[in-house]
Order: structure tokens, then sequence, then C-alpha cells
């Protein structure tokens, strides 16, 4: 039978790290010291890291990456190859709202192409786009867990259920003037 | 949306709707934590084994596997430790029971768990949640805050010798970390990618150690199992598919809802017209998707005065299975092959990209329906796609590749009409050109 786990190697060679190398302030360290100390190998932690440092970053960039690396004592490309496999992780700027509207069969069938073709004509942009002044990206998602409260949105993590076009402008409006207020601590 | 129980007194669901029911005051008022209490006052870990096996329970996750056997599975003299890891990755298309189960009641799945780290003698447990449901975890960690104040978590619990800990933990928007050994590569840190099955978790899961994963449902059902005995619970049900089962319902229905029903529940035919009050607007019922999207898809001449009965078997006598439990019901305005075409792409999506026919096979599926989609259709298409789900099934690494390929062959099968219209006459267009889309 094969064990199957292999914990964190030592590197082959001392890792170089880029020259830039995020830094995070006492609570946000506080924090990521909280989430290692659930797991009895740091690695674990990679996701819920992640998610701190889009947080903190706007997205995973390369001096979140190098941190990350650093901090969880693995390579730079194990950091990547994580990121780039979860779509959840952006390895590239978002705008300030992310608008995801799911698309799954349940919503799809309660009319999230209504709800999708809205947003897209009223923001101007394609799903997978971001406007010009970065305050919004949309994109079409996969289920979310709301189908019997379908068609629904994400705005980062909140929830928007049994979603109509004027519900939707009512969202967004609140958004344009700055008035949005996350209901979901991250 | 309704949240309830219909045919019997409600077990998960009997504090959903009790003001806070989210807190420790009225879980324990409403029978919280005696279940923890019971087993800790006296049973051995083997007497909550056999109850559990006693109580006919099967895994709610969506494989059905009888849970009491996978809990013995678990090596006893292993000098390793345990874990248990509650699956609360629900990412299947239809399900959304375990997000009600987790906000409304989080304490029953902090016992569940208790009460299976117990039999298990794990002492560090996770809850594998879903990026997406960020403030379940939010929920998640407030309740464990407060169990381990009440000296329900950590060092010797209530002051036995029984000591644990239970952490929540983010996947990050992939659905086939729902998939127990991707799960378990996704929470050692990698990207979640399925594993060779053997070695099953049960013996070297989470790092190497023997490892139980378990769906929210199946762990929130454990509590009441020790209270009311095995044999009780199982009686609630049918002989094989023992207790209740909580089903989530959308689409075209007047009332979606989560609804909880003893198991073989009859029939399927009432329950979509009369407890969920029957199709939006007056429309015909089309087609039901049961057990969330990856079963097969059911027309409503196999449910209407057939007295399909709601369990394990009974789905599988009518031509599908309990799957997730996520009932999708369309109405006569669904085209099946859009529907189907919806989900394909779903797919192909979420397909880890481990397999070569997975990959490659759902890709090229969905290159098909946009052709199709798009009027350049030919009647040899219907054989083409089935025959793309043939390489698939079976043949792929880990089961998403069936699910893939199930679908389909029951959408063509029990809808040729909705693809027939579509597969005009043939095109010049070759095969080729197909690939190159
Ligand atoms: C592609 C795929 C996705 C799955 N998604 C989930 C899921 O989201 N939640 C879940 O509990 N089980 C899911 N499962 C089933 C798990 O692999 C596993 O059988 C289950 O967690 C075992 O728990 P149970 O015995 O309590 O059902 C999935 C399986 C596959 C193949
Ligand atoms: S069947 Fe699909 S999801 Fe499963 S391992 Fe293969 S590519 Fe990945
Ligand atoms: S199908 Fe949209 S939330 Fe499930």
């Amino acid at each position: 039978m094969s064990e199957q786990f292999t914990p964190n190697n030592p590197l082959p060679q001392e890792a170089k790290l880029p020259a830039e190398i995020a830094s995070f302030s006492p609570a946000v360290e506080a924090e990521i010291d909280a989430h290692l100390a659930k797991y009895p190998v740091k690695r674990s932690a990679i996701l819920p890291l992640m998610f701190i440092v889009q947080r903190e970053r706007g997205y995973l960039d390369p001096p979140g990456v190098a941190y990350l690396a650093d901090r969880l004592g693995v390579r730079i490309t194990d950091i990547w190859e994580v990121a780039t496999f979860y779509s959840m992780i952006n390895t590239k700027p978002v705008g300030k709202y992310h608008v995801q509207i799911c698309r799954t069969l349940s919503c799809k069938i309660m009319g999230a192409g209504k709800i999708t073709e809205h947003c897209a004509k009223r923001l101007g942009i394609k799903p997978g786009e971001t406007t010009e002044d970065g305050m919004f990206s949309l994109s079409e998602v996969e289920c979310l867990g709301s189908c019997g409260t379908a068609p629904m949105m994400q705005i980062g993590f909140d929830y928007h259920e049994n979603l109509s076009a004027e519900k939707v402008d009512e969202i967004l409006d609140s958004c344009s003037r700055g008035e949005y207020r996350y209901s979901m601590k991250s | 949306m309704f949240i309830g129980a219909i045919g019997c007194e409600p077990l998960q669901l009997k504090r959903v709707n009790l003001e806070h029911s989210r807190t420790i005051d009225v879980y324990k008022r409403n029978g919280g934590y005696d279940a923890i209490k019971k087993v800790l006052g006296g049973m051995s870990p083997d007497d909550v084994i056999n109850e559990v096996k006693k109580s006919a329970l099967r895994g709610r996750g969506g494989a059905g596997f009888p849970t009491g056997m996978k809990w013995s599975f678990v090596p006893k003299d292993s000098p390793k430790p345990k874990y248990v890891v509650c699956n609360a990755d629900e990412s299947e298309p239809g399900t959304f029971k375990d997000r009600y189960l987790m906000e409304r009641d989080p304490h029953m799945l902090i016992e569940g768990m208790l009460i299976a780290a117990y039999a298990l003698g794990a002492r560090i447990n996770y809850i594998y949640t879903r990026g997406e449901y960020r403030y379940l975890i939010n929920i998640m960690d407030a309740a464990l805050d407060e169990a381990r104040s009440a000296g329900l978590l950590g060092e010797k619990i209530l002051g036995t010798d029984f000591s644990c800990d239970i952490y929540t933990h983010t996947g990050a928007g992939a659905y086939i970390c729902g998939e127990e050994t991707a799960l378990l590569s996704s929470l050692e840190g990698l990207r979640g990618h399925p594993r060779m099955k053997p070695p099953f978790p049960a013996v070297s899961g989470l790092y190497a150690c023997p490892t139980v994963v378990n769906n929210v449902e199946t762990l929130t059902a454990v509590p009441d199992i020790i209270k009311m005995g095995g044999e009780a619970y199982q009686k609630l049900g049918t002989e094989k598919s023992g207790g209740t089962k909580v089903w989530s319902v959308s689409g075209h229905v007047n009332r979606p809802g989560v609804y909880e029903l003893p198991m073989g529940y009859v029939d399927m035919e009432k329950f979509i017209m009369e407890d969920c009050q029957g199709i939006l607007n007056d429309k015909k019922l089309k087609a039901v998707i049961p057990g969330g999207s990856s079963v097969y898809i059911m027309p409503a001449a196999d449910i209407t005065g057939k007295g399909v009965r709601m369990d394990y078997e009974g789905l599988v006598a009518a031509g599908s299975m309990v799957g997730s439990g996520g009932f999708i019901v369309m109405d006569e305005t669904v085209d099946v092959f859009e529907s189907t075409k919806n989900l394909i792409e779903f797919y192909k999506h979420e397909s880890c990209g481990w397999c070569t026919p997975c990959r490659e096979g759902t890709d090229w599926l969905v290159k098909v329906f946009k052709r199709i989609a798009r009027g350049e259709g030919r009647p040899e298409d219907a054989q083409l796609i089935l025959d793309l789900c043939d390489n698939i099934e079976g043949k792929s690494f880990c089961p998403l590749g069936d699910a893939a390929a199930w679908p389909i062959q029951s959408a063509i099968k029990k809808f040729p009409e909705d693809f027939k219209r579509h597969l005009a006459p043939l095109t010049m267009q070759t095969e080729t050109e197909v690939a190159a889309d």
C-alpha cells in the first residue's frame, strides 16, 4: 500500500525569494498564526492564507505569493500550483465589487440568463471582464447552493437571492454610490 | 422558501425554525448535547459504532455507503492519529440542505462530530466548507467557540478523559473537492486532485492517517441515533434506508425548500404536486432530476401514477438515484437539450483535469453541444454524444466522469424528441472542424 502523504520535504536548495515580499500588520499576522495553529502540517493552511492575502492586497500578487512561500516553507511554484487550481483565488486584480451570477441549471431555468444580461448591459461589460474604473467585475459561476432561492448572485461573499432586475439595480446602485456594506466578514 | 418536515416528526430540522436556533442555549434546551453526555456516560466506542450500524444510516453525501460500516473500517490498533473530516463542500447542483443545517443548527453538527470522533478515537477534526460559504464558516466558528467555552470541546470534555477539537477549513471554489480523496488533497494544501482508492481514507486518508469523511447530514443524524437507539431510528425509514432524509427542492415548483421526509416516503408524485404545492404557473411537469445534477433524469411519465418510493432502492427501481437528494423540477417549457447542455458545461468547468477521458471528453462534449446549439446539428450527433459518454463512463479516474456522462445518456434516452429537434440534416462540417471549434 502506498503512503500517499509527503509532508513538506526540505527544499533541495535554498529557495530564492523575489526581492519584494508582502508584509502585513500585527493583527493580520496574528490571524495567520491562528490558522497555522489549526494544522499539524503548515501547508494545510494554504487556502485560508491565500484568502487573507487576497483580502489585504486585492488579489494574489507576486509579493503575496512570495510571502506565502516564505511563511509556509514551500517553493514559489507550489503556491502558484495551488492558486491556479481554485476558481476563487484571483491571480489578477478584480473589481472592487465582484458580481458573481450563478449560471447552473436551477438558476438558469428560473431566469439567471436575464439577470446576467441585465448586469452586462448595465455595467457595459461581458462576464469575465472588469469595468474600466475598476469598480465592478462580472462573472458567471457554478451552483452556489442557493438553488431554492434562484436566481441568485454573490457580491464578494454576500448572498443575494430571489433576484429580479429591480433588485439587482438597487444593489448595484448602492455599490455605485459607495453605500454598499458587506454583511459578510471575510 | 419552505423548511420543515413532512410525514414524520422533524429530527434534523427539529430546531431550524426556532428563534436563535443557532445558539448553544436553544440547542441545549431542545435536547442538544444529551447524546454526547449519554456516550461519555458509559458507552464504549464499539457501542456507538454498533448503534450506528443498527440505524441503517447511509451516507448522505451522494454515494449512500452505510455509515456504521465505514466507521468500522478504521483500524483500531493503528498508532497513527485518526481524523474525522466533515464534508461541507456542498457543490452538487440542486443541493443546499447542508447549508441550512449548518446555518440554523450548527451545534447539531458539532455534537455529531464529537460522537464520531469518540467512536473513532480522533483528537483533531475538520469541517471542510466550500469557499463560497464564508458566512457559514463564521457561524460554525462562533458555535465552536461557544462549545469550547461550555467545556464541550478541548481538553477533558465534560470532565472525562475524552479530549477533542474541531476546526473549520475553507475550500476555494472547486466542485471536485467534494469528492472525498480530492477533499483530503485539498486539506493537505495541494491541488484538489482525487487519489487512487485503495487505500481508502479509513486506512490512509488525511496525512496518510486513518480518516473518516462524512457528509454534514450524515453527521447531524448521529445525535438522534444515539438518543433514540439505532433500531428506533432505522424504523423511521425502511429496512435498508434507515431514518429520515433531507431533500433540497428547486426549479419550477410553487414551494421550493428543504424538506425532511421519512426514508421510503410514498410517493414522489404526491411530494411534488402536494407537498411542494405543484408546478409554478399551473404548467405541466416535464422532468425531475431527483438526486443533484449527477443522476439520471426522470420524465414525468416515470413519476406520475407510478407510486415512486423515496429511498435508495425506490429511486433506483424508478430509474434514478437518491444521490445528494437535490430535486431539480422542470416544467414543460424546458428544452431537455438545453438543460443537458447547461449541465455538461458545469462538468467541463469542474473537471479537475487529472485524467484524459474526463478532461478531454467533457471538453469535446461541450463543443458538440455548442455546435448543435448554433444550429449546426447533424442526425448522427446523438450517436457521437453517446460514444463520447461511453468513453468517459467507467473509464475515468474518479466518479466525476460518470457523473458527467449519466445525465446526458439518460436525457438522450428519455427525451429523444428534444434532441432530434436540434439535429438538422447533415452539413458539410467535418469531425476535425468540430474538434477545432
Ligand atoms: C465529484 C464528486 C463530488 C462530491 N461532492 C460532495 C459534496 O459536495 N458533499 C458531500 O458530502 N459529498 C460529496 N461527494 C461524495 C464524497 O466523495 C463522499 O462519498 C462523501 O463525502 C462521504 O460521506 P457520506 O458517507 O457521509 O455520504 C462527492 C463525490 C464526487 C464523486
Ligand atoms: S474523472 Fe474528471 S474530475 Fe475525476 S480525476 Fe478524472 S479529470 Fe479529475
Ligand atoms: S443552481 Fe444556482 S445556486 Fe444552485
